[in-house]
């Protein structure tokens, strides 16, 4: 087996005052699509930014692609919120997309032919060509997302790392964004957080369950009692039948 | 006599012309940038703490411009500081910057002997004073900020887009923050020969804001807020030589007027003249 994509042992992470992630445990395989769930405050985008970098575990480690997460960063794509960008900024779609080209080599005083080749790729991948010279406040929730995307992949990364993709996107629209993701799941390995319970059993490869500590589970579907165990509150799961196609059943 | 013949007759009046027109190329890029990062905070600070270096200079004898170009940079030094290593009290500690500078002004100013300078000149601004020798040092500045922003465009746009995007990929996005500050600096010490130090906020702020409501990238808006720049200070100009006004506040009441119609046209467009 090669070396696993990403390997947390016995990692801790507190905020002053504020323990938010417990003795987290997770090896992440290279073929895999990782779908992190659990309340809000429960520690997902905080272990995001572990994986990153971005923050240092208090105990514990993590190796990204078998290096620090710092080290690892340029074979890393990131898709941020939308929802936390200034929506009024002017800028066009393929100068967003050609900022993930950065941090692909030393220098980089101007874009070179490549970084427009791999501009494109990355927009035909995600379906957004036709958009490439809209500005993006033109766009709807959807495109902007895979405009975010987009970017993500521009850099050819071994791992892509979502935060909450299907926030404040209507439900057709998140499901055009799995069915992406499920296609792009053969090329790259990719870790999702997200509240949308519904989706991600259908196109992941195993969940994990986050509310300070990590509780992982095959692709089975998840089922009510452990909701409850997670949430700390009774719920149901509705279900919904669709097709994307992704070739994974519940 | 109009604005147009007196152009023609007076040197000083073709040199605040001059003037107002190289500063609304530091006040178009500069400015755009200050509104989409949302530093306009920051940009008050520096260029109220200037004052200090100003009234230092005059007490010590040294040019009141060089003053306010060193108190300029130091100032934008302190702000990077302050907002990476204590984001929590940001504007507690601006606001101490803006008055204490300030408050350091007056004070040496005050103590200066013999023939006491116009305070309101620093204040408001006195853009039919300016010399052959400011223009020069206004070309000088607006070079340099010109220079950085082709070079760092880029890098600028995304740290100013998504800063925590920007630090994964690898781009040190303190440094660029502290450069974007400096060309702040820069651009204050412009700005104070033209409208003065306390309307430098109206200037690198409306003319941006007006542009960025009809702009699709940040080259355009900065194109835009430049163009705009350079009609309001000669409007501004023409107003003050016509009614015989003060130029600093006449251009910055005009930058108020054209964001107000800007915002004004924007929501016309948006709600009558797009959706058909």
């Amino acid at each position: 087996m090669s070396t696993p994509t990403i390997t947390i042992e016995n990692l801790s992470f507190s905020y002053p005052q504020l323990q938010v992630l417990k003795d987290i445990n997770l090896t992440l395989h290279s073929d895999e699509f990782l779908g992190i769930v659990g309340p809000n405050g429960g520690g997902k985008s905080t272990l995001l930014k572990l994986i990153l970098g971005l923050l240092e575990p208090d105990k514990g480690s993590i190796r990204v692609l078998g290096q620090t997460p710092k080290a690892a960063r340029p074979m890393l794509g990131y898709v941020p919120q939308f929802a936390t960008f200034d929506s009024k900024f002017p800028i066009r779609v393929k100068d967003t997309v050609l900022q993930g080209r950065f941090g692909t080599r030393k220098r980089q005083l101007f874009y070179t032919r490549e970084d427009h080749l791999k501009t494109t790729e990355a927009m035909e991948r995600t379906d957004i060509l036709d958009l490439q010279d809209r500005p993006m406040t033109a766009l709807s929730g959807g495109q902007r997302q895979r405009v975010l995307i987009a970017r993500a992949l521009a850099c050819d990364p071994k791992l892509l790392l979502l935060d909450e993709p299907t926030a404040n996107i209507d439900p057709y629209h998140g499901e055009n964004i799995f069915g992406l993701l499920h296609r792009l799941h053969d090329e790259v390995s990719i870790v999702l957080i997200s509240h949308d319970i519904g989706f991600i059993t259908r196109c992941v490869t195993r969940v994990a369950c986050l509310n300070h500590s990590l509780v992982c589970h095959a692709t089975s579907p998840v089922e009510n009692d452990l909701l409850q165990e997670i949430y700390g509150m009774p719920l149901s799961r509705v279900e919904h039948e669709t097709d994307i196609g992704t070739g994974v059943h519940i | 006599m109009s604005f147009l013949e007196a152009l023609a007759n007076f040197e000083f009046l073709a040199h605040a012309l001059l003037g107002g027109l190289l500063a609304s190329v530091a006040c178009g890029i500069v400015g755009s940038l200050v509104v989409v990062r949302r530093i306009g905070y920051m940009a008050g600070g520096i260029a109220h703490a200037v004052l200090g270096g100003m009234g230092i200079a005059y007490y010590l004898g040294k040019p009141p411009m060089a003053g306010a170009l060193i108190s300029a940079l130091v100032a934008a030094f302190l702000v990077s500081i302050v907002s990476r290593g204590a984001a929590e009290q940001e504007d507690t500690l601006i606001s101490a910057l803006w008055a204490v500078g300030m408050a350091t002004g007056i004070l040496f100013i005050a103590k200066t002997p013999g023939y006491n300078v116009d305070l309101m000149s620093y204040l408001f601004g006195n853009v039919l004073m300016i010399s052959q020798q400011d223009l020069w040092f206004i070309v000088i500045l607006d070079l340099a900020i010109i220079a950085i922003t082709v070079l760092f465009y880029r890098q600028l746009l995304l740290v100013c887009f998504d800063p925590e995007f920007a630090t994964i990929r690898g781009i040190a996005v303190g440094a660029i923050h502290t450069m974007l500050l400096c060309m702040v600096a820069l651009t204050v010490v412009i700005l104070i020969q033209i409208v003065g130090l306390i309307l430098v906020i109206a200037m690198l702020t409306l003319p941006a804001a007006s542009a960025r409501l009809f702009s699709s990238s940040l080259a355009v808006m900065m194109l835009g807020a430049t163009l705009l720049g350079a009609i309001i200070t000669t409007l501004g100009l023409a107003c003050s030589f016509t009614w015989d006004l003060p130029a600093g506040a006449s251009t910055a009441i005009l930058s108020g007027g054209v964001y107000l119609g800007a915002i004004s046209v924007k929501k016309a467009w948006d709600s009558w003249i797009k959706p058909q």
